[in-house]
């Protein structure tokens, strides 16, 4: 079970002024399972890019193959794949539109079939996986916060189980807690299930604490597809193309520069305390 | 999909069209349209469709381009033609349909109706995406300011025309999402009948209206925090000015009106019926 995609290009808006070739040559391969995350700079292509995933943009050039399935033949179940794709849109909380958000969260269960009673359940489950306390289920979803709204909206696929979850930066605008709450909610459910998780962010902290792989788009092309600690190594490169690491690993190349004889491979603060309890240990010893 | 609606967006080029100035544009539209009107043969259409066929070409704006604005509007067509074919009386009767019956009057007026409503469009559609909305504006603001002695609120209503223009894209561009959006999460929107399609409407409408409210609310209090206070008193950076190639334009443009008028009218061409 993967999604693979093959020499995929997209142009918007293609034999007029306006046109912009959003994606060019982009071959991937994701597994079942994998919590991939993607990172570039705004306008690299990363919103274009997990929208083909579902077939909600047909590529100008190339295929995509979901279990090993060409999505684009034209007896291709594209529901189907909607249903185990789910996709959650950057600003999702713009989608909402029941009277209550109960009945909103219903709506993608609703969709797939489910009796009423089970799409309740299904809605009441993933309400309280966002952590969305049981007094706003009866308000109308316009009556919410910003977080609050977003998190409904998150929930909205969650309820539909999807196999693979993408997320274009579901945390943008949220509180601290809010995010780590939510982001450490989905990897939760990633470690519980086998379910593939696709995170867009602009955080470099967020990607390195949870994503075993790395997608680095630059202006529509795949700079780099690596490990974290592989993909952060490269920090000048991605310094050039408008990004950074996270700060782990400028504290550690910083005292490796300065003398202190540590490993720079770390990306997250933890690690990189280890490390420098590690070498200063070592050093003392010595 | 969607986003193929191009009717009153401004379609970016260095053309000699895109450069004149937008009374001259807003006239010249308005004298073509009516020029369609006076035409009572086949020669006055040729005359028409040449000129047309100029104008698009000097604009550089792609062809397919404007075919595309004229997508959404084939219904509408479709109902023109088969309402002036098979309800039209007078002459000969050409053949029957079932219990209608096409005459040679109704042939002709269907024929000269579409290529009338596809040239209406193409004209204008030709002038709003040549003019960037704030020219357009501007261009009826100056044309329309001598109402301002009778009160008519010239400004305000020029304004409200800018902002409309300026909110087709912005609209089009949410519903797009709004509809990927809602598609992810399983809304069906092409399959069923009149009264499932109108249910699934819903999930777009409602958050669209949403947004457009939102939007308009946003606008008002930035125009508010920069104190616009409406037309009174206010001046142009650029103030619309007539050049030569303005003059030129005119000038054209009245030949064209002679010239057509006169083919259209006394111009013996006949093709069969037409
Ligand atoms: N609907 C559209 N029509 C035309 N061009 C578009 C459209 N959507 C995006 N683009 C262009 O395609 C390019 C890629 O856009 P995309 O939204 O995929 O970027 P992104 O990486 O998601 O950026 P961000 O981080 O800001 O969300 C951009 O240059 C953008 O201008
Ligand atoms: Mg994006």
């Amino acid at each position: 079970m993967s999604i693979r995609l093959e020499h995929v290009g997209y142009v918007y808006s293609e034999g007029t002024a306006y046109q912009k070739q959003a994606l060019k040559d982009v071959s991937l391969e994701i597994p079942q399972g994998q919590f991939v995350g993607v990172i570039g700079h705004t306008g690299s292509g990363k919103s274009t890019l997990i929208q083909h995933l579902n077939g909600l943009i047909k590529a100008t050039e190339g295929a995509i193959y979901y279990n090993d399935k060409n999505i684009y033949e034209k007896d291709y179940p594209l529901k189907e794949l909607r249903n185990q794709v789910g996709l959650v849109f950057q600003y999702p909380e713009h989608q909402l539109f029941e009277a209550d958000v109960l009945t909103d969260v219903c709506f993608g269960p609703r969709n797939q079939g489910f009796s009423p009673k089970e799409c309740e359940k299904r809605a009441r489950e993933a309400l309280e996986m966002v952590g969305l306390k049981e007094k706003y289920y009866a308000q109308s979803p316009f009556e919410l916060s910003g977080g609050q709204k977003r998190r409904a909206a998150i929930a909205g696929v969650l309820a539909m189980h999807p196999k693979v979850l993408v997320l274009d930066e579901p945390t943008a605008g949220l509180d601290p807690k809010g995010r780590d709450e939510i982001l450490d909610q989905i990897a939760f459910l990633h470690r519980e299930s086998d379910m593939t998780v696709i995170l867009v962010s602009h955080s470099m902290e967020d990607i390195a604490r949870y994503v075993e792989r790395i997608i680095v788009m630059n202006q529509g092309e795949v700079l780099f597809d690596d490990t974290p600690k592989e993909v952060f190594s490269h920090y000048k490169e991605l310094e050039s193309v408008g990004l950074a690491a996270p700060q782990a690993v400028y504290i550690m190349h910083e005292l490796k520069e300065r003398g202190l004889p540590v490993f720079t491979d770390a990306t997250l603060i933890e690690e990189a305390a280890y490390e420098i309890m590690a070498a200063l240990k070592k050093e003392k010893e010595e | 999909m969607i986003r193929d609606i191009t009717i009153g967006q401004y379609y970016p080029a260095a053309s000699k069209i895109h450069m004149l100035d937008p009374r001259v544009k807003i006239i010249c539209t308005l004298l073509y349209l009516i020029s369609l009107f006076t035409f009572k043969n086949l020669a006055g259409y040729v005359f028409a469709a040449v000129f047309l066929a100029v104008c698009v070409r000097l604009a550089k704006v792609p062809f397919k381009y404007i075919m595309r604005g004229l997508k959404p509007i084939i219904v509408l067509l479709l109902i023109t033609v088969l309402f002036n074919l098979f309800l039209t009386p007078g002459g000969e009767i050409l053949f029957t349909f079932w219990r209608f019956k096409v005459t040679e009057q109704g042939l002709r007026t269907a024929v000269y109706m579409t290529i009338r409503l596809i040239f209406l469009i193409t004209g204008a559609s030709l002038m709003t995406l040549t003019t960037t909305p704030n020219a357009l504006t501007d261009g009826l603001e100056k044309m329309l300011n001598p109402l301002n002695r009778i009160k008519v609120p010239v400004h305000e209503i020029s304004m409200i025309m800018s902002i409309a223009l300026r909110f087709i894209p912005i609209l089009l561009e949410e519903t797009d999402k709004i509809m990927k959006a809602q598609t992810a999460r399983g809304a069906d929107l092409e399959s069923g009948n009149i009264i499932q399609k109108a249910k699934a409407m819903v999930p777009i409408l409602v958050p669209l209206f949403v947004s457009a409210f939102r939007r308009a609310n946003d606008l008002a209090m930035a125009m508010e925090a920069r104190c616009y206070r409406g037309g009174a008193g206010r001046t142009k950076m650029k103030p619309l000015i007539y050049n030569r190639r303005d003059y030129i334009a005119y000038a054209v443009m009245a030949v064209y009106m002679i010239a057509a008028f006169s083919a259209g009218r006394y111009l013996p061409f006949h093709v069969w019926i037409f």
